[in-house]
């Protein structure tokens, strides 16, 4: 079992990562719940494995509770997340036309934009000059 | 606690003027001056224990495990500076409440120095290195604001960060070194600090620390060579270069050397160093101050010289000299303070500050010439002044120092320093009057009345030192040097001090160096000087380009390359730590496979897989995702887990609701561009961060927990401390609450900020419009799914109640209730379209989610009534007669907030989309 489980972990993580190291933002997303399910099922799996002990009081037999508490508002906090991703990647899409997740995707056009944004500095410091 | 609440009333003061600013400025200046003047009475009640040779203290533990404990303490040397900084603050209050121009932000100004005036106060106050520390950076942080408050100014702006970033980095300096010293004593409480002089000094550490300390002392003191700030900052309102610049944060420097003198120095490192700084401050800064202009900036560079001369006193490390020192610091605040109030008043009056255009004013403002007479006499050392008083001391101490060239410097110090006083008195109210554009008058009595108040205690202290200073030198040097002193200060010591014969040579002196004045003048002008200004400016852009240059090279706007980035570290630093540490043998037994969770497995594996290899087709990879999370559930009811199951599942559906409704506008499916070698790159990363996580989690389940979880605790706890029978539930709501509470506010906070950006898209003009897909489905709204989901509503809800109630005992509870309210509510949108539902919403999710925090608040802050920390839970049975035995907690109300608060989260996130998912009007 226990070495299901770890595949299981494994295959998520690296389904996620690649998914993550995409350029668009939809698999992104998919790469960082993929991601999510990995890390929530390796913070349940601290607690050990044990079957048929849930962490009701009055079975008898119980596993950790402590995980489970743990990963339960993970799983709720991590809908948050991807909901804010969601509609950023959504505001990204509408705003720019495109939905590639790298600034700039050619190097000439990083060199132009990081040159504005110096002409732009050096421009606020002549104007502080007295 | 009557020491806390001296050094809290500023900050209390700090609060009034945005109140009482619309009652005009006099009762908002009054309302501030009654907290200074309250803090004032309250250190003056002090004053006989003081006196009586006590030191007050006030001690409140507030970390203790590290050493931080908010520990006042008012002996001599802070009574001399408490008096300082309340005294001539209340006159700066009368100056400024006259001096500010009825457009500007008055109570802002107000409000800036009280935090100053509260930071400076709880640095002479403090008895722990720590407190110090912070009141020390505040005191840099509001001098920041107040040098800047005229922001339309560039020199504000500069002078502020030009303050800022010195004293801040020397303050920087400063807290290492007083770490060291902590470190040496154990302790960080400056009574046990102050009685380890013979360990600190034989300590090896003692000389790093003594550098590091100095550096913040000369910074914040404007010794050289860090004094290039301060002239800078005169570009604050003059009521501010009075205050801060002459008379109290410039002489913080001072305070933390005569605070720590006792440990610190008798040692020839103490000795070079700070006289050596110093004398050439002194020295150099009188020379500055000769060629200088500008009212203010002769003002500033006098300041600075009469810094040095207290740091040089300081420097010689005898008790005489400290005497001396403190002396001078109660001289200097007098007379400087008042000479930068009558720079101020001649600046009001005529709009001029460079003495070279004024003159003559002694017949339009005789009431300021008469005062500014007496305060740059006092400056130059003329007696029967305190300034002369004070620096025959110097120069006596100085006299009788070793080698010859201190004795020397110090003589020509306070030659130029008689040279530049006489040239500021004469240049600005004697000689030829020129055309005034406006002709220049005396203010009203707002503005000399606080100058001449100073001026008064400038005479008087020269005249009578003994009785009116004498008991304050004593004290203030009787806790600077550790010992009991007398001081002797008199005008007249006989014809055998060396001071004599230097002083009658200082004016000499002095007399000749203006009749060659011009000379001089022609040699300064021509001679380069360094541009202290020039050089920090460089300084500043050579370390700003070189943060840019090191952060586009990490950081080019590719956010894959920076992942990548982050993963390959994550995975050295992993590999390291497996190969440089030992590990232990798994010890547990594998647990048997049993067919089912195989073939779960295997199905989760190849939908992740699936999902991975077709993502390009993104509807179809969002299900097989769907599916994972499916198994995933199913998994944890398995493994004994069944909240988790509940939870996981209710969010999946809410999840792959969001994501098909953000589909709806991106596009459907992936474009192929990438490389197969950035491909190959990326799978490898990939795969092998993916076997690096299987083998870490395969070993952690093999093993057992090094040490024993604190779940043993929570399980036997579970019923009779928290009155739950579900343990996962009662960690959530009762043991780890706070945890809890934590993650509901931000869960509310994200779905705010969906909220927000929503609101921000609807009303941008949109690049790409979005993939409008309504024709393919038919109708969007089948009548059949309509009627289906009105049954299931109250369904879910029934539903969603039980497992609300049930949860503190069984599987269930606030989290999961409130998805599957959601997921009811969320079939209704997609039924019936988000107009329908909207309509029919009474209850903004905004308001749920709010309630759901005030609820839970409200549960955490109601055990103060019980006198329980906050979040402590409560329960009792109850009984009502046709139903069971049952029980009331008040954890259940703190989950009832869980409950609104996910409910109003998950809501609002899905109803921010569907409303951008309307066809939009107009657009």
């Amino acid at each position: 079992m226990e070495i299901l489980i770890a595949s299981a972990i494994g295959t998520l993580t690296t389904c996620g990562i690649y998914l993550m190291l995409r350029a668009r933002t939809f698999p992104v997303i998919l790469g960082l719940s993929l991601l999510s399910y990995a890390v929530n099922l390796f913070l349940f799996i601290s607690g050990r494995i044990k079957l048929n002990a849930p962490p009701i009081i009055g079975s008898g037999a119980y596993t950790d509770p402590l995980p489970q508490a743990l990963v339960l508002t993970a799983i709720v906090i991590s809908f948050g997340m991807t909901a804010v991703l969601v509609i950023m990647a959504l505001g990204a899409y509408l705003t720019a036309g495109h939905d590639r997740i790298d600034l700039y995707a050619d190097k000439e056009k990083a060199i132009k934009a990081s040159a504005r944004i110096r002409g732009h500095e050096s421009d606020s410091r002549a104007e502080d000059q007295p | 606690m009557s020491l806390a609440l001296i050094a809290a009333l500023p900050f209390l003061g700090a609060l009034t003027p945005a109140l009482t600013q619309r009652f005009g400025r006099s009762i908002a200046t009054v309302t501030i001056a009654v907290f200074t003047a309250t803090a004032l009475a309250l250190i003056l009640q002090h004053l006989p224990a003081i006196m009586a040779g006590q030191a007050v203290t006030t001690q409140i533990a507030w970390l203790p495990s590290l050493g931080l404990n908010a520990n006042f303490r008012l002996d001599g040397l802070s009574l001399l500076f408490s008096l300082l900084i309340l005294g001539i603050g209340l006159l700066i209050q009368a100056y400024a409440c006259f001096y500010l121009d009825a457009s500007e932000p008055y109570a802002r100004f107000l409000t800036y120095l009280m935090l100053f005036q509260g930071a400076m106060l709880g640095i002479v106050l403090s008895d722990n290195i720590l407190l110090l520390l912070v009141f020390w950076e505040l005191t840099s942080l509001s001098s920041f604001l107040l040098i800047g408050f005229w922001s339309h100014l560039p020199q504000a702006r500069q002078g502020a960060r030009m303050a800022l970033a010195t004293t801040g980095a020397g303050g920087l300096a400063m807290i290492a070194g007083l770490m060291i010293l902590g470190h040496i004593v154990g302790s960080y409480d400056l009574s046990a600090i102050l009685s380890q002089k013979a360990a600190i000094q034989a300590s090896p550490l003692y000389l790093p620390a003594l550098i590091l300390i100095l550096l913040g002392a000369f910074t914040k003191s404007a010794q050289f060579p860090f004094h290039f700030w301060l002239p800078h900052a005169m570009a604050a309102p003059t009521p501010v270069s009075a205050y801060l610049h002459s008379a109290t944060m410039v002489k913080a420097g001072l305070f933390l050397m005569a605070r720590l003198w006792p440990v610190l120095s008798g040692t020839p490192e103490w000795f070079w160093i700070v006289t050596g700084a110093g004398l050439i401050t002194m020295a150099f800064a009188a020379k500055v101050a000769l060629f200088k202009d500008d009212l203010k900036a002769i003002l500033a560079y006098s300041t600075v010289s009469h810094l040095g001369l207290i740091t040089f006193l300081l420097g010689l490390g005898t008790k005489t000299a400290a005497t001396a020192a403190i002396f001078h610091i109660i001289c200097h605040a007098t007379f400087k303070a008042a000479l930068f109030m009558l720079a101020g008043i001649v600046d009001h009056a005529t709009h001029i500050r460079d003495i070279r255009a004024l003159g003559g004013l002694r017949r339009a403002m005789p009431i300021s010439f008469g005062l500014a007479t007496i305060a740059t006499l006092a400056m130059a050392g003329i007696p029967p002044l305190n300034g002369f008083l004070s620096k025959e001391m110097m120069l006596e101490e100085a006299a009788h120092t070793a080698p010859w060239i201190i004795p020397a410097l110090a003589t020509i110090a306070a030659l130029l320093s008689v040279a530049y006083a006489l040239r500021f008195l004469t240049y600005t109210f004697l000689g030829p009057t020129p055309a005034y554009a406006h002709a220049p008058h005396d203010p009203t009595p707002g503005l000399w009345l606080p100058p001449a108040i100073l001026v008064v205690l400038v005479v008087a202290t020269g005249l009578a030192p003994m009785p009116l200073t004498a008991w304050l030198v004593d004290v203030a040097t009787a806790a600077t040097t550790g010992a009991p002193i007398h001081a002797n200060i008199a005008l007249w010591h006989g014809l055998d001090p060396p001071a004599l014969w230097m002083s009658l040579a200082v004016i000499g002196g002095a007399i000749v160096t203006l009749g060659l004045y011009p000379a001089l003048r022609r040699i300064w002008d021509a001679t380069p000087k360094p541009q202290a200004k020039a050089i920090f400016d460089a300084s500043l852009t050579g370390l700003t380009q070189t943060a840019a240059t090191l952060i586009e090279k990490l950081h080019n706007g590719s956010l894959s390359r920076a992942f990548s980035l982050a993963l390959l570290t994550i995975l050295t630093l992993g590999f390291y730590a497996y190969h440089s540490a030992e590990s232990l043998p798994g010890t547990r037994a594998l647990t048997p496979i049993a067919l089912a969770p195989a073939v779960g497995v295997a199905l989760l594996i190849t939908a992740a897989i699936a999902a991975t290899t077709l993502h390009r087709k993104r509807l179809l990879a969002l299900l097989l995702v769907g599916i994972v999370g499916l198994i995933l559930s199913a998994g944890f009811a398995y493994l004994s887990a069944p909240d988790l199951a509940l939870t996981q599942i209710a969010v999946e559906v809410v999840t792959i609701a969001l994501m098909l409704l953000a589909l709806n506008f991106l596009p459907k499916t992936t474009p192929r561009k990438t490389a197969a070698l950035r491909k190959a790159r990326d799978a490898a990363l990939a795969v092998t961060t993916g076997v690096a996580t299987a083998a870490l989690a395969y070993a952690l389940m093999m093993r057992e927990a090094i040490f024993p979880p604190i779940s043993a605790f929570h399980l036997a706890q579970s019923v009779p401390g928290a009155g739950g029978h579900n343990a996962v539930n009662t960690i959530i709501v009762d043991f780890r609450g706070y945890d809890t509470y934590g993650e509901i506010i931000v869960l509310g906070i994200a779905a705010l900020l969906i909220f927000a950006l929503t609101e921000n898209l609807l009303g941008t003009k949109w690049a790409t419009r979005p993939h409008q897909t309504a024709g393919d489905a038919g109708d969007p709204h089948p009548i059949l799914l309509q009627t289906a989901t009105r049954l299931i509503l109250p369904m879910a809800m029934l539903v969603g109640c039980y497992l609300f109630l049930r949860g503190h005992n069984q599987p269930g509870g606030g989290f999961v209730a409130g998805l599957v309210f959601a997921i009811g509510f969320v079939l209704q949108y997609i039924a019936s379209g988000q107009d329908w539902t909207a309509a029919r919403r009474r209850i903004p999710y905004h308001a749920m989610i709010g309630a759901g925090v005030l609820v839970a608040s409200a549960t955490g802050v109601g055990s103060f009534l019980a006198g329980r920390p906050f979040l402590t839970s409560n329960y009792t049975h109850i009984q009502l007669p046709p139903l069971q035995d049952f029980e009331l907690a008040t954890a259940a109300l703190f989950d009832l907030g869980v409950f609104l608060c996910v409910l109003g989260a998950v809501m609002l996130a899905l109803d921010a989309l569907a409303r951008l998912a309307k066809p939009q009007e107009g657009r």
